[in-house]
């Protein structure tokens, strides 16, 4: 019997010939990722654990994300034990203002093909867009790691999501996660893998892909797989070769197989407060809004900006809408590009990349009573602001096209790069 | 020994667990007095040492925040018990040593502020006069649990 993807990726890394679901294994880990919010108590634990050096300062990365700029006079301690650890340990790879740690972690090569790598974020899924196994744990997990360089974990089941056809012009990848967490709801794939396919999945960016195993712990799932391509390659940096054995076989093992035509998909968005609380936009068509929130690791991409910029291209936009590029370098591109002129045209603010809105502790805090519609992973009560407020998650096509309105509106066509 | 049962539904995530305004504050006791606060504002203040939390489906969905389990350890809870777990939430609470039991018939069984007699060595919960059999932990995990989580265990693991 053959393997599926993740089997391979665990497979290949602890030189077992075949494992199966449930079995417990321990895995050597290629990299790890922390964030500023966990650094200090990760650091804290890590000597409570009696360790004095990291196993490997190279295979270790430092982000802060969450709190930059800083919001909250507190917020510097977070900054300031992460320098001294990082100090302390030699750490090279530590990044201040660049962006959000899950952009950073395939942009800057640190999550490749084939990888295992481990972050104390639960979107740490999203380097699964390029075929690497990566999952999020807590902070001591993530101490005895940085001291042991290992971490058991148990082999899951994997659920196959096939996605064939052509996507509709206004359909985005936001849209086709929103409506496997729809199906499979927020528990759909606990401990589970799933390992995306299908010719629609081929046509797709890597930016796109990145989007949907973003969104993949949003029903439970351990990961998001996407078997690496000559896209993926080019953006990681590798060979085809060197990803030659990287992909799911036809004859494994699935607990379920899901399969979507491209051509039946529409523009959806997830209602307050729960993520798989999926309607299609047409039944929500018209809900006023406050805000929108065009950004975070799972839309501030280039061609969520591209997307944006063209909806509002000539137009004002009618409420607050907040553009926040998921890195520098898409900050960058967008600029030259001509994105960030046009949107900042349309009346958006544009904030410095990283988490911005989508942590609701900076840069657009709502209050009782108001609507955003946001194109990030989390509606939950209280993410951003009061317990009174309601979230629609939603692509940055639907995004663009209700700031124009003011109220939540079908898009048109989304840029594709 | 009889516990009291604080029951709470399914897809309870970790914002609602610990709000993330709370997670900044210097210390696990101050951010425990937060437990719960958007379901039952006043939770931390009612909930007793040795109290039981029963959940349905998923419990503990949402961000990787370790807050959650110890916040809830912080507070005495001797056990959550719940038809299923989501999985950060599920190693992070073995980790820090908190009993986390998968028991798929104990929640339609109990009321909220009733009682449940948890027997963690029997791997069994009583209520209603009823006897539940809960899904045991692989030995692994209940090895880290015996030694009181992760950092103990791997402290001896180095002696």
């Amino acid at each position: 019997m053959g393997s599926t993807l993740i089997e391979k990726i665990i497979q290949h890394n602890t030189g077992i010939e075949k494992v199966t679901p449930g079995q417990i294994v321990t895995v050597d880990v290629d990299r790890v990722m922390i964030h500023d919010i966990f650094i200090p108590f990760a650091a804290d634990k890590f000597k409570e654990m009696g360790f004095t050096k990291l196993w490997d300062p190279d295979k270790v990365v430092l982000i802060y994300d969450h709190m930059v700029p800083a919001a909250k006079v507190e917020d510097s301690r977070h900054f300031r034990i992460g320098d001294a650890f990082a100090a302390e340990q030699g750490m090279t790879h530590v990044h201040r203002t660049d962006g959000i740690c899950h952009q950073l972690m395939t942009e800057m090569r640190y999550a490749k093909p084939g990888d295992i790598v481990f972050g104390t974020d639960s979107h740490t899924t999203t380097y699964g867009s390029v075929g690497c196994f990566s999952t999020g744990i807590g902070y001591t997990e993530m101490a005895g790691i940085l001291g042991t360089g290992k971490l058991w974990i148990r082999v899951p089941e994997t659920i196959r999501v096939v996605i064939d056809g052509k996507l509709p012009d206004n359909v985005m990848s936001k849209d086709i996660i929103l409506r496997i967490l729809g199906d499979l709801r927020a528990d759909g794939a606990t401990y589970r893998s799933l390992e995306f396919t299908g010719s629609a999945v081929k046509e797709m960016s890597v930016a796109a892909r990145t989007t949907m195993s973003n969104m993949a712990v949003e029903c439970g799932a351990k990961c998001g797989l996407f078997a690496p391509d000559e896209k993926t390659c080019e953006y990681s940096g590798v060979s085809m070769e060197e990803v030659s054995w990287l992909y799911g076989d036809e004859d494994a093992e699935y607990v379920k197989t899901l399969t979507y035509r491209a051509e039946d998909l529409v523009p959806v968005c997830a209602c307050p407060s729960q993520v798989d609380n999926i309607k299609n936009i047409s039944e929500v068509e018209g809900t006023p809004l406050d805000q929108v929130f065009i950004g975070s690791c799972t839309n501030g991409r280039l061609e969520d900006l591209a997307t944006a910029a063209k909806i509002l291209e000539g137009k004002k936009v009618a409420i607050r809408t907040i553009v926040t590029p998921a890195s520098r370098q898409i900050y960058l591109d967008a600029v030259k590009a001509g994105y960030m002129s046009t949107l900042a045209k349309a009346g958006c603010i544009i904030t410095t990349p990283g988490c911005g809105l989508c942590c609701g502790r900076s840069g657009g805090i709502l209050t009782d009573g108001e609507r955003v519609l946001a194109t990030n992973n989390r509606n939950f009560l209280g993410r951003m602001g009061t317990n009174k407020v309601q979230i629609y998650l939603g692509s940055p096509a639907s995004a663009a096209a209700s700031a124009v309105t003011g109220r939540i509106t079908m898009p048109e066509a989304a840029v594709r790069l | 020994m009889s516990s009291k049962v604080w029951k709470f539904h399914n897809d309870v995530d970790t914002d609602q667990i610990i709000a993330s305004q709370y997670l900044l504050l210097p210390t696990v006791e101050e951010m425990s007095q937060y437990t719960f606060e958007s379901l039952d504002p006043s939770f931390a203040k009612k909930a007793q040492a040795g109290d039981l939390v029963v959940a349905a489906e998923n419990f503990g969905c949402g961000s990787s925040r370790e807050q959650a389990p110890s916040v809830l350890k912080a507070l005495g809870i001797k056990a959550v018990i719940a038809k299923s777990f989501a999985r950060i939430f599920y190693r992070n609470a073995i980790n820090i040593g908190l009993p986390v039991i998968v028991c798929k018939d104990l929640y339609e069984n109990v009321e909220d502020g009733g009682s449940a007699d948890l027997d963690l060595t029997a791997g069994t919960v009583t209520a209603g006069g009823h006897v539940f059999t809960c899904t045991k932990l692989p030995a692994y995990m209940q090895n880290i649990l015996n030694q009181g989580g992760l950092i103990a265990s791997l402290n001896k693991e180095e002696n």
